[in-house]
């Protein structure tokens, strides 16, 4: 039986395939999206638990329960003597989602101009 | 469409309007092309709903264009809904390029992208220097604080964002004598010929403010479109300060657009939240938007690339 993941990637696979080849224009474009959508979620469904997790770690280290809560500390300056670590755990945070909506984008990290 | 071309020929006393063609339809005003006794005009309708003053709009491309910078001509304007339905600017159309990826891209526009940050410099300077008085029903918001609040009434948790709202006001530049501010001046909304810069467009969001946030959000990595060159995608940072000072818009601190930059990068993430929750809440069910969702944490990694070595 197909896994949720074999079933998303097929229908994107389709949209790859047939969709975006026999379209043009605003169609076209759309269903690129749409495939990139999918592709979102494959990766989701394969990365997401051990995200969850990792992210429950980072979490506890900073003593919050979740992102509300690290959020709301920060804006009190309650972390202000540890900022330097929270930024650390927010980064890893981001990155993990970047794992996840477009990695291309993490690979890329072009150097920044000065 | 046609049912336009009777009323617009009456406000223009021209002897014929044709070739009413609708150009975009964005979420506050529908722009409309046509031809009025042969010449190509622009037409900018505001939607209903929308809260922004057209007016104010039309006051600062009439101040802009009496200060040098090159924008369309007002041929008419009006805030009197009964010709047109909703407020209007007629405007000559400007021939030329604003899709910002054919601009970086297109061998045609090499010439363009060679000319680009000096001209960009050069515009801005001269928009910044304009006579703010009669300008004064401006909007003169502190960005920090707006962006604070659609961050609060979104009521989602962004760590990233909170970390850099403690940087911004930890870092915040010295107040000073605020000027007239475009708001969104960035390719996508100029319009661009082969040779270069031809007019600077869509003035919705002007204000009065520091002069900084133009050179800021000019440089905002969104607006590089995938390019390597922060300004605008065209150039280094030094062309841009050299030709605004240049062109006598004062001094540059490149820590205080860079202070800028990074508020414009905090608000492009808020846009696209906000983007994305369009389509959440369901006011505008679209796969387009909800993906723009989580593109927002490609905003929050420029914000800790930008901020390396700076918290």
């Amino acid at each position: 039986m197909p896994s949720a993941e074999q079933l998303v990637e097929s229908v994107r696979e389709w949209l790859e395939r047939d969709v975006m080849t026999g379209t043009t224009g605003r169609l076209q474009f759309h269903a690129r999206v749409a495939a990139n959508v999918l592709a979102i979620v494959e990766r989701e469904l394969r990365l997401g638990g051990d995200q969850a997790v990792e992210h429950a770690v980072r979490l506890a280290q900073l003593d919050c329960a979740d992102d509300a809560q690290l959020a709301q500390r920060i804006r009190g300056g309650e972390l202000d003597d540890r900022l330097a670590e929270v930024r650390e755990m927010v980064w890893a945070d981001v990155r993990a989602k970047l794992a996840v909506a477009n990695p291309k984008y993490l690979a890329a990290e072009p150097a920044e101009e000065a | 469409m046609d049912e336009l071309a009777e009323p617009l020929a009456a406000l223009l006393g021209a002897g014929g309007v044709t070739d009413v063609t609708r150009l975009s339809g964005g979420a506050s005003r529908e722009t409309f092309r046509f031809v009025a006794d042969g010449r190509p005009l622009i037409l900018q309708r505001q939607r209903a709903g929308d809260v922004r003053d057209m007016g104010l709009e039309a006051l600062v491309l009439r101040a802009a264009a009496a200060g040098g910078v090159p924008v369309p001509e007002l041929i008419a304007d009006s805030t009197d809904a009964s010709a047109l339905g909703s407020a209007y600017m007629v405007l000559a159309a400007v021939d030329g390029e604003t899709i910002a990826r054919k601009i970086l891209r297109d061998d045609l526009y090499a010439p363009a992208r060679a000319a680009l940050p000096a001209q960009l410099g050069a515009a801005m300077a001269q928009l910044h220097t304009i006579d703010t008085a009669g300008l004064e029903s401006l909007p003169a918001t502190d960005q920090v604080q707006q962006y604070r609040d659609v961050l609060d009434q979104v009521a989602q948790p962004h760590p990233t964002f909170e970390l850099v709202f403690r940087w911004l006001h930890a870092n915040r530049p010295a107040p000073r004598p605020p000027v007239l501010v475009h708001g969104d001046f960035r390719l996508g909304n100029v319009i661009v010929g082969p040779e270069g810069l031809r007019a600077v467009l869509d003035w919705e969001l002007a204000h009065l403010g520091d002069p900084m946030e133009d050179l800021g959000w000019l440089c905002v990595k969104a607006w590089r479109f995938g390019s390597p060159l922060p300004v605008a995608g065209v150039g280094r940072y030094e062309q841009l300060f050299e030709a605004y000072e240049a062109a006598g818009g004062g001094a540059v601190d490149p820590d205080v657009v860079r202070w800028w930059e990074v508020l414009g990068t905090l608000k492009w993430g808020i846009m696209c939240i906000m983007q994305a929750n369009a389509h959440v809440a369901g006011f505008t069910r679209s796969h387009e938007l909800a993906a723009i969702g989580r593109r927002v944490c490609e905003n929050e990694h420029d914000l800790f690339l930008a901020l390396e070595g700076r918290w």
